[in-house]
């Protein structure tokens, strides 16, 4: 019993992790139709700007906002450099793709140059050694942190979607582009804020992630892009709740794999999904919200 | 075309007149990758310890007439270089050993050209399975996963008598798929019940799913098959998943790094693993090669360098045996027939395969540095 409860809290708090980043991925495909593949490239630099910044001697709070900043002027970046050139030459939406996948590359490449190709970890403070344990299940501090934040981070995402102008302006490019130009929003300046939100949100994943295994390297972000895509075809494309509970969903599916099933099938179960869910319910799990966003 | 014809003419008059008046030069190969990337980590050390051992050879005249001459050359880590060296060195230089090459890929590209042409190669860093498999004149001193990890599990049944063991390995890398056989078949053999056996892949960093299984089972102790910094989390996860002390965790070979206590910190402490050398290894031949060789590169060397420190010394006593180079298969016959030769990783011998038998050290992480384990 106590290694189900176990279970649930590794699955947890890998999960937030995987929902921070996937919401990102997501709120691009909703507002601009597209996948950015970069983003995972993102998650990397915020991860890796993140351990310099505490390496430095600062505290935890300070690196998450350099991994945050990071990652969001990167994606602001790719926006103004990238994306935003090959929309306006009337490129088609696979250039986007390639362009991204290899904007990736060359961050690794760089990355790799700077940081150098070694595993590096944080180094040891107040949080990183704490543990407590309730019933035969241990829980680390540094789990209760990463969910807090990214349940913190979550909230401050769905307040400013709802509640502030910008918010309203990016689901209204969501819903249309031509219907935001119509009641008078700045198409390119949301497209703009859009895609600082999602790299910024790639940035704070690769801060928490490094954190939670005390692993940051220059190809950290290949998988976690593959599991930023997982996710979104699990919660629907677009759909920024269902990109939450897919992160949390997937990060239980994967330790119960591991668990309960064998370790060696721990991916195959989880992508093996991916076909399920696009021929069953090819918009995602968690399609029911979909209406509410168009 | 003239330049081409002067210069044949100059090095064949200088062959003409150097060759006789050393009547007795060996021509001895250094491949290694001292350029290009990481395997030049490796290589530099290399080619360090070979170097410093031939004119330690050289100087103290064990040798009698016999002289050797390294021709040293740089692979850059790359299989196409390597095959070009190695044919240079054996139809050119006719060389009469090969010490190399750095990575098992140029050994597994490189040396079936010597295995043909019978000139002996000792590698002191290829420990993937079966490159001596190759042919009778492949040999390597560098320690391997079964000539270590036998001992170190020998060690942990004196010390704490463990019942039962699970198994943790990296399923898709070849090096750690073979540990894993390797520990599983030792495991078996001393009757140590395998409780629980799980597997993670190249890049996995969360093993918290397989480790709450393994605490589940309570094991007397983790095997991980795994490189370093696979090595390190899982250590580390493990002790946070209160997987307790009295739990023993053994590692691969492998693992042996500082990136180990580096990554894990004092999780790490008590980590055992096997090795054919270390730095303070109390051999008279091992302090005089670590002084030799920080006085000389000053630095100090690693594990490679002792290798490839032995291996020279290891040709340079089957040459006195067989009496001279010119018959090769003399030579080889005499490099196989090595036996308890004192060298810097002690008392070494080649088994039947050509594989190095050494008196393997357990090593346990002590104060966040790999030390000789008590009572051994």
């Amino acid at each position: 019993m106590a290694a189900l409860f176990q279970q649930i809290v590794n699955g947890l708090s890998i999960g937030s992790i995987y929902a921070v980043f996937a919401i990102g991925c997501t709120l691009i495909f909703g507002v601009l139709n597209i996948i950015n593949l970069a983003q995972g490239a993102f998650l990397m630099v915020g991860a890796c700007i993140g351990l310099e910044v505490a390496l430095a001697g600062f505290p935890v709070p300070v690196a998450l906002f350099a991994a945050i900043l990071s990652g969001g002027i990167l994606g602001a970046l790719s926006e103004v450099l990238m994306f935003q050139p090959l929309r306006k030459r009337g490129g088609h939406r696979w250039m986007g793709l390639v362009a991204s996948l290899a904007l990736a590359r060359v961050l690794v490449g760089t990355a790799q140059e700077v940081f150098g190709t070694q595993v590096r970890g944080y180094p040891p403070n107040a949080i990183t050694g704490l543990t407590w344990e309730i019933a035969g299940v241990r829980i680390q501090a540094i789990q209760v942190l990463i969910i807090v934040a990214a349940v913190l981070l979550m909230l401050l995402l769905a307040f400013t979607l709802k509640r502030t102008s910008i918010g309203r302006a990016i689901r209204t490019v969501a819903f249309s582009e031509t219907v935001a130009q119509i009641v008078g929003v700045h198409v390119g300046r949301t497209n703009l804020i859009t895609f600082f939100i999602a790299g910024a949100l790639a940035g704070a994943a690769g801060l928490l992630f490094g954190m939670l295994f005390n692993v940051v390297s220059p190809f950290m972000g290949d998988s976690a892009l593959v599991k930023g895509l997982t996710v979104i075809i699990l919660g629907g494309l677009g759909n920024i709740p269902g990109a939450v509970a897919g992160g949390f969903l997937l990060g239980l599916i994967e330790v119960f794999s591991a668990g309960y099933v064998s370790s060696s099938f721990r991916d195959a179960i989880g992508f093996g999904l991916i076909f399920l869910i696009l021929l069953v319910k090819p918009t995602g799990l968690f399609s029911g919200f979909e209406e509410r966003r168009a | 075309m003239r330049v081409t014809k002067l210069f044949l003419v100059t090095s064949l008059v200088g062959s003409a007149i150097f060759s006789p008046a050393f009547g007795k030069d060996v021509k001895v190969g250094i491949v290694q990758a001292t350029s290009g990337g990481s395997a030049a980590l490796y290589g530099v050390m290399q080619k360090n310890a070979a170097e410093l051992a031939i004119d330690e050879i050289n100087a103290s005249g064990k040798l009698g007439d016999f002289k050797l001459v390294p021709i040293y050359q740089d692979d850059a880590g790359d299989r196409g270089q390597t095959v070009n060296i190695f044919q240079r060195l054996i139809f050119q230089d006719k060389v009469k050993v090969i010490f190399g090459p750095t990575l098992t890929n140029s050994a597994y590209a490189a040396d079936p050209l010597a295995q043909k042409a019978k000139v002996p190669v000792i590698a002191s860093s290829n420990t993937a399975p079966g490159v001596t498999g190759m042919g009778d004149y492949i040999f390597r001193t560098c320690a391997t996963e079964p000539s270590v990890f036998p001992h170190v599990l020998d060690y942990v049944i004196k010390r704490s008598a463990p019942k039962t063991a699970a198994q943790i390995y990296g399923i898709d890398d070849m090096l750690m798929k073979t540990a894993y056989e390797v520990h599983k078949t030792a495991l078996e053999k001393a009757g140590i019940k395998i409780v629980d056996t799980e597997t993670f892949q190249k890049g996995d960093v969360d093993y918290s799913a397989q480790l709450t299984k393994i605490k589940a089972t309570q094991p007397d102790m983790i095997v991980i098959g795994g490189l370093a910094e696979e090595s390190a989390n899982i250590v580390r996860q493990a002790r946070q998943l209160g997987i307790p002390k009295s739990t023993i965790i053994l590692g691969a070979n492998a693992a042996i790094s500082k990136k180990l206590h580096e990554l894990a910190g004092d999780a790490a402490e008590g980590f055992l693993v096997g090795s054919g050398w270390f730095i303070d290894y109390d051999a008279p031949q091992n302090k005089a090669f670590v002084a030799a060789y920080r006085a000389k590169y000053k630095s100090d060397p690693d594990t490679f360098a002792a290798q490839a420190y032995a291996a020279v010394y290891v040709f340079a006593d089957a040459l006195k045996q067989a009496g001279g180079a010119d018959d090769t298969a003399k030579l080889r016959d005499a490099i196989a027939a090595t036996k308890d030769l004192d060298t810097s990783l002690g008392k070494f011998s080649f088994d039947a395969n050509r594989e190095p038998v050494l008196k393997a050290k357990v090593l346990e992480l002590t104060g966040g540095k790999f030390v000789l384990a008590p009572g051994q």
